[in-house]
């Protein structure tokens, strides 16, 4: 088990290392110079030299490789080439926003995914295995965006004046804001990781509301998140629901189950401690892999519902063309991305003692 | 799903029945003429419920797409100056005005007509869908043949770089690549074509690990067969069954992709008839005009899930091991 663990842990640097890699020379093999990029055509020869020294693209591209894993692996991801801002203060600013869908998302994809898809295969053929597997398919060949639209077309626009009503855009009703929680506890002296992290949280609104004790900003919260969370999550709600479908009835059709009905086990417990923790395993290879699906939807969905995450600051980066901004955001979100899938891994060594004798 | 249909290769017998796919029962077994393998997977796709839809609604959108030129009342990028922009769809046999120009899906921002945008769009969608594929199959077949005959060196080489590309979530990555290359079509396109790569390189390798080794390979090797042949005639058809499969999913995706990246605003650029971009265009007139945004969204969909169900088709029809594994998509 432990070894597994360590092997498994160790697999994850080389991935780290290629990450790194790819976003670095994705940013060198720019046409053109950064400079006239971000300068403009006109900017003279003085100032690009300059422009170049101060961003350190004068120095050998190896030097500048290691210099730029060093600085990300102290989190610091450089800075803005627009406004000349931190890049890290923007993710703390940002990221927060797109966590809170992402998760939100998570959880009313995997709830319904996997209850849909129990459903399915426990009364195969019956009119809701049909109808769950026709909205499957037409789920996973929508586009996100326009899934956004519609929903903002029915519950902000066409349910107007009814209890349904969602807000279709920004993150909390005007008129309604919360304080940081910095200047809450009065932390303003904190420096470092421990500034980052309390900023981060308070940035998170509906974190930093539950901890305040704000319920009704929280509520306020939840409620523009609910939109978004749906819209995202409806593509992995699919293909988690297909899934859980195939891969319970893979499990039913086996003789241990035919067993432990026959020895007269209710079918709530032959489902639920037989079937479905044996089906268990691709079912979370799947959430694993839709966190990608997720995070590209965040992206999509933010631009539709006007929310301020990560995905509406890489588009006007990148009309602006801020590469710096780019290649932070592209690496961070392909970390998370692959640390979820190394936990993914992980999880499958406590689920199927197979796995970790092998 | 499907319920499987009884196959019968092996059934030797000689009695003439029909030898049409739609009109032998399956209890014909005994009776059935003993087909190739190839023969019945195609029965089975076209016994499949998803295969047929799929092939129906992908059969209506190439008759779109060929006829465009045809049937579109007007053309996709002229202004029309007898019309207000975004006005509503006017439909003569649904009590609209005989005095009014005919527009069946409405005008859009620009007072195009929506209705010839949109058939015009499916020429492109179509053509974007399935020249990247193919354009990722070649480069990911050449790359996953020369790591998987090579191997050493050459395939920790090029595999490695595969799996990076991986684990990055596809769309984001290539939002990254056409932010370095620039926004536009072609960008776009080459930039989804890329991230899809390491799928099709990771299926042909395992292939051919898969029958390197085998004596039959070693045979015609010493019987003085290249490495070339070898590929054309051994692993290709071993690996042909899994990339058409992919293939046909993967088509779905990179339209999906490519919508989504006009809609951003990194794709195609106006006046294209593209439906990503349209439904960017007019995302805004969604309180006035929501028939501007509703139908390019449909016209995605569909085309998106012609592919799929045809994929899913082709998948239960081609490997009937799988009928109920492998609904994973990636």
């Amino acid at each position: 088990m432990t070894l597994y663990l360590i092997r498994r842990i160790l697999l994850f640097f080389p991935v780290l290392f290629g990450i790194m890699f790819i976003t670095f020379a994705l940013a060198r093999v720019l046409p053109g110079d950064p400079c006239y990029a971000v300068l403009g055509e006109k900017a003279t020869v003085a100032q690009c030299e300059k422009f170049r020294e101060d961003h350190g693209f004068n120095d050998p591209i190896q030097v500048q490789f290691v210099r730029y894993l060093r600085d990300v692996s102290h989190g610091d991801f450089g800075t803005s080439l627009k406004d000349g801002r931190p890049i890290t203060e923007i993710v703390l600013q940002r990221m927060p926003m797109t966590i809170e869908i992402t998760i939100g998302a998570m959880l009313f994809a995997t709830t319904f995914g996997v209850l849909f898809g129990i459903i399915s295969a426990v009364r195969r053929n019956s009119a809701i295995d049909v109808g769950t597997m026709i909205g499957a398919n037409l789920g996973v060949s929508m586009p996100v965006f326009w899934l956004g639209l519609m929903m903002a077309f029915v519950f902000a626009i066409k349910l107007k004046g009814t209890p349904f009503w969602i807000p279709p855009s920004g993150r909390l009703s005007s008129g309604i804001s919360i304080a940081p929680l910095a200047t809450t506890w009065h932390l303003q002296n904190l420096t470092g990781i421990k500034l980052a992290l309390v900023t981060f949280a308070s940035n998170m609104v509906t974190l930093n509301a539950l901890i305040t004790g704000n319920f009704r900003v929280f509520r306020d919260a939840l409620w523009h998140l609910i939109l978004p969370c749906i819209v995202v999550g409806t593509i992995p709600l699919a293909i988690i629901a297909r899934m859980t479908r195939s891969s319970m009835l893979e499990v039913l059709g086996l003789d241990y189950v035919r067993t432990a009905r026959a020895k007269g086990l209710s079918e709530r417990t032959v489902i639920q401690k037989h079937t479905l923790r044996n089906a268990m395993l691709p079912i979370i290879t799947v959430i694993g892999l839709s966190v990608g699906a997720l995070m590209s939807g965040a992206v999509l969905t933010e631009t539709v519902f006007a929310l301020p995450g990560m995905g509406t600051q890489l588009i006007s980066s990148i009309l602006s063309r801020d590469y710096a901004v780019v290649q932070a955001f592209t690496v961070i979100i392909a970390l998370i991305f692959v640390v979820i899938n190394l936990i993914v891994d992980l999880s499958y060594a406590f689920l199927d003692p197979r796995v970790r004798l092998n | 799903m499907p319920s499987s249909i009884p196959v019968s290769a092996s059934t030797k017998a000689n009695m003439e029945v029909t030898s049409t796919s739609t009109t032998s029962s399956p209890e014909s077994l005994t009776a059935v003429k003993s087909r190739t393998p190839f023969q019945n997977a195609m029965r089975r796709f076209f016994r499949h419920r998803s295969s047929q839809f799929g092939l129906i609604i992908l059969g209506f959108m190439i008759f779109i797409a060929l006829t465009s030129p045809v049937l579109a009342p007007y053309s996709p990028i002229k202004v029309l100056t007898d019309v207000k922009p975004r006005s509503d769809p006017c439909i003569h046999a649904l009590g609209c005005p005989e005095d009014q120009p005919q527009h069946i899906f409405g005008v859009d921002g620009n007072r195009r007509d929506l209705l010839s945008r949109v058939m015009y769009g499916a020429r492109l969608s179509l053509l974007i869908g399935i020249a990247t594929v193919s354009f990722a199959i070649l480069i990911g077949t050449i790359l996953g043949a020369i790591a998987g005959f090579a191997g050493g060196w050459t395939d920790t080489a090029i595999m490695p770089f595969m799996d990076i590309l991986l684990a990055f979530p596809g769309l984001l990555l290539s939002i990254a690549i056409v932010a370095v290359l620039g926004p536009g079509l072609m960008n776009a396109l080459l930039a989804i074509a890329f991230v899809s790569i390491p799928v099709y390189a990771r299926i042909v390798r395992s292939s051919v690990l898969q029958v390197k080794e085998q004596d039959y390979v070693h045979a015609s090797r010493a019987l003085g067969a290249s490495a070339f042949g070898i590929l054309g005639s051994h692993v290709l058809p071993n690996a042909i069954t899994p990339v058409i499969v992919q293939g046909t999913l993967g088509i779905g995706v990179v339209i999906l992709d490519a919508a989504a990246l006009s809609f951003l605003g990194l794709g195609a650029a106006p006046p294209t008839p593209e439906w990503g971009l349209m439904l960017g265009e007019e995302r805004n007139s969604l309180f006035n005009a929501p028939h501007l945004v509703f139908i390019p969204g449909i016209a995605i969909m569909l085309t998106v899930l012609a592919f799929n169900l045809l994929g899913d088709g082709l998948r239960d029809a081609l490997d009937p091991r799988q009928v109920n594994m492998g609904k994973m998509k990636k």
